[in-house]
């Protein structure tokens, strides 16, 4: 993995603090423009990512993105199916790591720390940035030992007690313990794919990580599990950082502060949720929340 | 005609036949191909079909007939002080008769009435030659005009000729398994045949193994001693100790290549590693017994231990080498065959490599781990050559590994090689000790195969 670190990058920044746009000036921004529009940056950040590129060989997948994830609040992701979203999670915990040929370049910090240095530990990158994957994928153990795994490896728990204790109110946060309370020891693969999807969901919150990210976490699921995550994910916020990716328009409403909305590769803009919806700056925003996309 | 001009004729036949119908088929459509029920070329086989199949197989069976009517006809013509011999000398002579015919050499000065027969033989044989090539070639046009008639729109050619492709597949899998099934059934029969004369107890039971049968009445010498068991512990002993030699090392070494290996290094060392399969058995042999066996041999001597030159460590050595590939070929296959998302799941966790490896990988990948290595312990029961070269031939009762033993497919070959008795218990203890070597596989591969197939389910 080749990191470039830009000492200027800063400053390079296009959409850098942008002057209210009025209504008039909305209309004068080209559906063919890709400089991001809106408030990239917050004034105290848990994460900063400038100028963030990433390749899959040849292919660039994500174009120069930069933006702030803010401490204790929610930042929604939106856009078009292949517009690069789980790419660009993907980045902020180093999972692109793992993808043969996948190269990331720009300059992400949390805390201030660079997590692309090559000192860094990824590992324990990984036990602090939790990651819910857009396709469940249990381990073939019990239902059990997929929500114990996480407190395992990292010695959370000390005894039995304590890892009872951490297994249910996972998966009571999860939304999943009335539903698997009596069979616990049978094989997660064996649920359906809601319940996988919420196994997966109790599985990253049992390791308590300081930043959640969820990718589609609720595409499986029906209204009352849906509104159960949410509930989740208002909760993790009182103390953690949480980006999350929905092909759900109301649910990015419901849930986020900040919405960030990518198309093709590109951020094209980002600002409060509630501007966002109401008042999107972008013609191609527009197009894409009023339903207009092809 | 000769048979082999007759079936060439016959292949040329329907060949023209298949260009007979597509031409008729088109023709018929009278250019609009879509009014035909099937493509052209459907017409084309099911015409070429009727023109080749029922002439072929009148062909076949007419030459099998042929090779038992003609000698009968010509024994019956024979003069009487020919014929009225024990029926093994018949045979004698209607070999004589045959061989005259075929222009080979013939035992003895040839007798006037013999050649007389085998004149009359190839005369039969001349008559039959020519009435096939009529019957065959009738036949063909026959089949042919028919079909190339019957070609209208409607004709559903594309079902008929598809429904004839699938007869040849049962036909072939049919020959397969009938084939097994023979091979099965003829050892089964030869090893009841001695256990007519050994008790079955005895082989299954019995801790003594020598072979040794008086062949004459009056000959000093054993009886013969038939206990399966020195054999079948030498088996387990040298498949135990090829199998401590190809787990681990196949299973790391699959474990290597597919989790930290990048991709150059994995598509260079695997094939390697797969040619290790196909060496000779016979090259691992010599090697077991020049190099491995004096080896042990001397660093066992000099720890002041006994071991004898052949060895049960130097063969299971040798053969756990040979067998790394089949552990580690399949190994990295299933290791593979777990999907990404699992191991993205355990380290979006937080978990190392290899806690993910130890973890999650290995215990998702062990029921197919298990089917590969069951699969190579049924290699290592029925391997030969490294044994026979390398482990010795006395049926000693041991578990200890610096000791010779021998093993049941050793023990097989010796018993067959050389100038045998057929029907004598020592040659048909043979038989007796594949069929228990047979099942023994057999159990393994249908444990193997059943847990294979258990673990493909898992993420589909
Ligand atoms: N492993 C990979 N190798 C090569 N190209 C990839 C890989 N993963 C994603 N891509 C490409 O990167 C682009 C962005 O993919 P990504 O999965 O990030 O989209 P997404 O926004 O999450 O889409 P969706 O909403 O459908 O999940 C796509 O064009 C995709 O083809
Ligand atoms: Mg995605």
């Amino acid at each position: 993995m080749d990191t470039i670190i830009e000492s200027s990058s800063v400053g390079l920044i296009k959409p850098g603090v942008i002057e209210p746009i009025k209504v008039e000036v909305q209309n004068t921004i080209s559906r063919d423009d890709r400089t991001t529009v809106g408030e990239a940056f917050v004034d105290d950040p848990r994460m900063t990512l400038r100028n963030v590129n990433v390749f899959y060989g040849a292919e660039q997948a994500i174009m120069d993105v930069s933006l702030d994830i803010g401490k204790r609040q929610v930042v929604a992701m939106i856009g078009p199916s292949g517009c690069g979203k789980s790419t660009f999670l993907r980045c902020i915990n180093r999972m692109n790591d793992t993808i043969d040929g996948c190269r990331v370049t720009g300059d992400i910090k949390l805390d201030g720390e660079d997590i692309y240095h090559p000192d860094l530990d990824v590992v324990s990158l990984r036990s602090r940035i939790g990651m819910v994957f857009q396709k469940p994928n249990p381990f073939p153990k019990s239902i059990y030992d997929n929500v114990a795994y996480g407190p395992r490896i990292h010695g959370i728990a000390t005894n039995k007690t304590d890892m009872d204790e951490i297994v249910v109110t996972s998966l009571t946060k999860a939304g999943l313990w009335n539903e698997v309370k009596d069979r616990l020891d049978q094989p997660g693969t064996g649920l359906s794919g809601g319940q996988q999807q919420r196994l997966c969901i109790a599985r990253a919150i049992a390791v308590n990580p300081e930043i959640v990210l969820m990718d589609e976490p609720c595409s499986a699921l029906d209204p009352i599990a849906t509104a159960k995550i949410e509930e989740l994910i208002d909760e993790l916020r009182e103390q953690y950082t949480i980006a999350i990716v929905t092909h759900s328009m109301q649910q990015a409403a419901r849930v986020s502060q900040r919405t960030a909305y990518f198309h093709l590769g590109d951020l094209i803009e980002i600002g409060d949720t509630d501007q966002i919806f109401t008042n999107p700056r972008h013609p191609l925003t527009e197009d894409y929340i009023t339903g207009r996309f092809g | 005609m000769s048979p082999t001009t007759l079936i060439l004729t016959l292949a040329a036949l329907s060949l023209f036949g298949f260009w007979l119908g597509r031409q008729r088929s088109i023709v018929v459509a009278r250019g609009k191909l879509k009014d035909l029920h099937s493509l052209p070329v459907y017409y084309g086989y099911y015409t070429a079909l009727w023109c080749g199949i029922p002439a072929f197989l009148i062909w076949c069976l007419w030459l099998a007939l042929e090779t038992v009517i003609i000698p009968d006809l010509v024994v019956a013509a024979l003069p009487s002080k020919l014929r009225d011999v024990s029926p093994d000398h018949l045979t004698l002579i209607v070999n004589d008769i045959k061989n005259l015919v075929t222009g080979n050499i013939v035992s003895s000065n040839v007798d006037p009435a013999i050649q007389v027969a085998a004149d009359h033989y190839q005369h039969l044989l001349n008559i039959s030659h020519m009435a096939l090539a009529v019957v065959v070639l009738t036949l063909a046009i026959a089949g042919a005009v028919l079909a190339w008639k019957s070609i209208k729109l409607t004709r559903r050619a594309r079902n008929a000729v598809e429904g004839t492709v699938k007869v040849f597949l049962v036909a072939s899998s049919t020959i397969a398994i009938f084939t097994t099934v023979g091979i099965v059934l003829s050892v089964l029969f030869e090893s009841m045949r001695f256990f007519d004369s050994v008790p079955i107890t005895n082989f299954i039971f019995g801790l003594d193994w020598s072979p040794q049968m008086a062949i004459r009445e009056d000959q000093v010498g054993s009886s013969g001693a038939f206990g399966a068991v020195p054999l079948f512990a030498g088996t387990l002993l040298i498949s135990f100790i090829a199998m401590l030699v190809a787990v681990p090392v196949g299973l790391m070494s699959a474990i290597y290549l597919s989790e930290y290996a990048g991709p150059k290094l994995r598509a260079m060392a695997k094939p390697i590693l797969e040619i290790l399969a196909g060496i000779p058995t016979v090259v691992y042999g010599f090697f077991a017994a020049l190099t491995v066996a004096p080896f042990i041999r001397n660093s066992g001597g000099l720890l002041g231990l006994d071991v004898s030159s052949e060895s049960a460590l130097a063969a299971g050595l040798v053969m756990g080498i040979m067998i790394i590939p089949f552990v580690s070929s399949l190994s990295d296959d299933v290791i593979n065959a777990v999907p990404q998302s699992m191991r993205d799941g355990s380290y979006g966790l937080g978990a190392t490599k290899s806690e993910t490896i130890r973890l999650v990988i290995i215990p998702a990948a062990l029921p197919g781990i298990v089917g590969g290595v069951l699969l190579a312990i049924s290699r290592a029961i029925g391997e030969t050559m490294i044994v026979v070269m390398a482990a010795g031939l006395s049926a000693n009762l041991t578990a200890n590994p610096l000791q010779a033993v021998t093993t049941v497919t050793v023990q097989i070959v010796t018993l067959l090689v050389g100038d045998q008795e057929f029907d004598s218990p020592k040659t048909l203890a043979a038989f007796a000790l594949g069929l228990m070597l047979f099942i023994t596989t057999l159990v393994l591969n249908v444990i193997a195969l059943h847990v294979v197939r258990k673990y493909r389910e898992q993420y589909e």
